[in-house]
């Protein structure tokens, strides 16, 4: 317990020190929801036709906390530690008696807690700004949010573990960041979507995040069809992270 | 003395590739041991068998009493390595590294006076990326010592370090053994060896062809002592009768003798009966470098 919490803490300072993941996994998201903010304002369209029928920024603002955590789970989790295997820090890790489960736990730890500021600064910002109500329901959407959370932990871990070097998982993160971003519900509203883009959204876990992230928070309760696929990818992604890692 | 490595028949091979053919030693407590061998020889495949990073085709290990193949984790709490090929995030600090891997085991060693003993002290909040090869070498000893091990693996210490630096780490590492704890120290310097190590294993193609202690090995493995002088003396056919002398060269005032066993003495009490007294009278011992290529040399079948 002691080597998590100790590895925990210097992970958040170094990941504070990597200006590349800070960009892309705060500053990214945050500028991008105040663009939209101006550009769209917070006031619903009159037909109810696009974002759920609610303001824009109501929309958007649980849709880039979903943003910020895919961000952490595909961009920042797998770069680390494919070049943590790539430059032997994990073989020194291990030779000093950490476990994969510290090494894993504190990767996590490093998520949520980046996650949790993520969630504050876009929070703090639109509703100063733009009159976005916090969420309706704060409990489960604070269980919607542990979920997504675990979910995009997993799945960087998993890519974590398959990509060879921190060069290739960089890559595959941006791509993958980029077509979760524009069509998975942080980009144009679902409904003016194509069926072909709504079909390929469906496959990324983000736009089935945002969802069970907006629901609670624009009060429209549990969705449970969401929170088994969130949890799916979850489950799925832990299992064959088990399976892939290596140490070298 | 308890024995806290025992190592029986190690056999590792990569694919066709045979890594340690057969390996066999005994490490006792407090003991500083060497595997000296050239690049390839095996030494780090046999050691990281010994750490639990590595599973051996066959053979039996234990290091204190634990089995490194299905107790590497209750081992590695007892035992520091440094290893080739590893790495810290670049953007830790120096302080930093000590006090995270000091906090992995319950029995840590107050990092701090580390910092200064191993030259860092200034470096203390520097990137790991920002320090040169010396001081990168340094704190990954460190490392491996702040765990406070009851065994200890050094792999290749003082690669990348300047001769003082070298002498420093040399001390430390003797301080440590004092202190009770066994040193394993994998090498190609044979210095390093011949001053460091109480015993010396030479590993060739994964099998250990030799061991003994540095001064044993000298002694068994290359006999000749040569001794040099000068004398402007006409005469010097009484030296070749002196008991031990098996050769005199002359060119010269320049005179070269070569024996074995406690030559220079005895050469040295005839040349002062003789009325004798060169004053650049110097013997030279044959090196434990001598001996391996003496023993690897024949060991390669060429």
């Amino acid at each position: 317990m002691r080597s998590l919490i100790k590895l925990t803490w210097v992970e958040l300072k170094l990941f504070t020190r990597e200006p590349v993941t800070l960009v892309f996994t705060l500053a990214l998201p945050l500028i991008l929801l105040l663009v939209l903010a101006e550009v769209f304002g917070n006031t619903p369209d009159p037909e109810g036709k696009i974002y759920r029928g609610v303001g824009p920024m109501d929309y958007y603002t649980p849709a880039y906390v979903g943003l910020v955590i895919s961000a952490v789970g595909i961009i920042g989790l797998p770069v680390h530690l494919a070049g943590y295997r790539e430059r032997g820090v994990l073989r020194r890790l291990r030779a000093s008696s950490v476990s994969a489960w510290t090494v894993l736990g504190s990767q996590v730890a490093v998520s949520f807690t980046i996650a949790i500021i993520g969630f504050v600064l876009l929070t703090a910002a639109t509703m100063l700004g733009y009159d976005v109500h916090p969420p309706k329901e704060p409990g489960l959407f604070a269980i919607a949010f542990v979920i997504s959370t675990l979910a995009f932990a997993s799945l960087g871990v998993l890519l974590g573990a398959v990509l060879p070097t921190a060069r290739a998982a960089q890559l595959v993160g941006l791509l993958l960041f980029f077509v979760m971003m524009f069509v998975a519900g942080a980009g144009p509203p679902p409904e003016v979507l194509s069926q072909t883009l709504r079909d390929v959204a469906k496959v990324m876990p983000l736009s089935h995040i945002v969802v069970l992230l907006q629901d609670p928070w624009l009060g429209f309760g549990w969705n449970n069809a969401r929170f088994l696929i969130a949890a799916g990818f979850l489950a799925a992604g832990a299992l064959l992270s088990v399976k892939f890692f290596r140490w070298e | 003395m308890n024995d806290v490595i025992h190592v029986e028949h190690l056999r590792k091979t990569y694919g066709r590739k045979v890594a340690v053919d057969d390996i066999s030693f005994q490490v006792a407590e407090g003991e500083i041991f060497g595997l000296l061998g050239r690049n390839g020889a095996g030494k780090t495949t046999a050691v990281e068998c010994l750490e639990g990073l590595r599973h051996p085709d066959s053979g039996r290990m234990r290091v204190l009493g634990l089995d490194p193949r299905t107790q590497a984790q209750e081992l590695r709490q007892n035992i520091g390595a440094q290893l080739q090929e590893s790495a810290l995030p670049d953007r830790i600090k120096v302080w930093e590294a000590l006090d995270l891997f000091s906090a992995f085991v319950s029995r840590g060693n107050d990092w701090r006076p580390m910092l200064e003993q191993w030259g860092l002290e200034e470096k203390r909040n520097s990137a790991f990326s920002s320090l040169s090869g010396g001081q990168r070498q340094r704190l990954l000893v460190a490392l491996a010592l702040v765990s406070n091990p009851r065994v200890v693996f050094l792999d290749e210490m003082t690669t990348g370090l300047d001769p003082a630096a070298r002498r420093v780490a040399w001390e430390l590492i003797r301080r440590i053994r004092d202190r009770g704890t066994t040193v394993v120290l994998v090498t190609h310097f044979m210095d390093e060896a011949e001053y460091l190590c109480d015993r010396v294993a030479v590993v060739d193609h994964g099998r250990i062809i030799a061991l003994d202690s540095p001064q044993g090995l000298i002694a068994s493995r290359a006999g000749k002592v040569r001794i040099t002088f000068s004398t402007s003396a006409a005469d010097l056919s009484w030296l070749e009768s002196v008991p031990n002398v098996q050769r005199v060269v002359r060119r010269s005032t320049r005179v070269e003798v070569e024996g074995s066993g406690p030559v220079l003495a005895l050469v040295a009490t005839a040349l002062v009966s003789h009325g004798i007294l060169p004053s650049d009278l110097r013997a030279e011992q044959p090196s434990l470098e001598d001996v391996f290529l003496s023993l690897t040399g024949n060991a390669a079948g060429s």
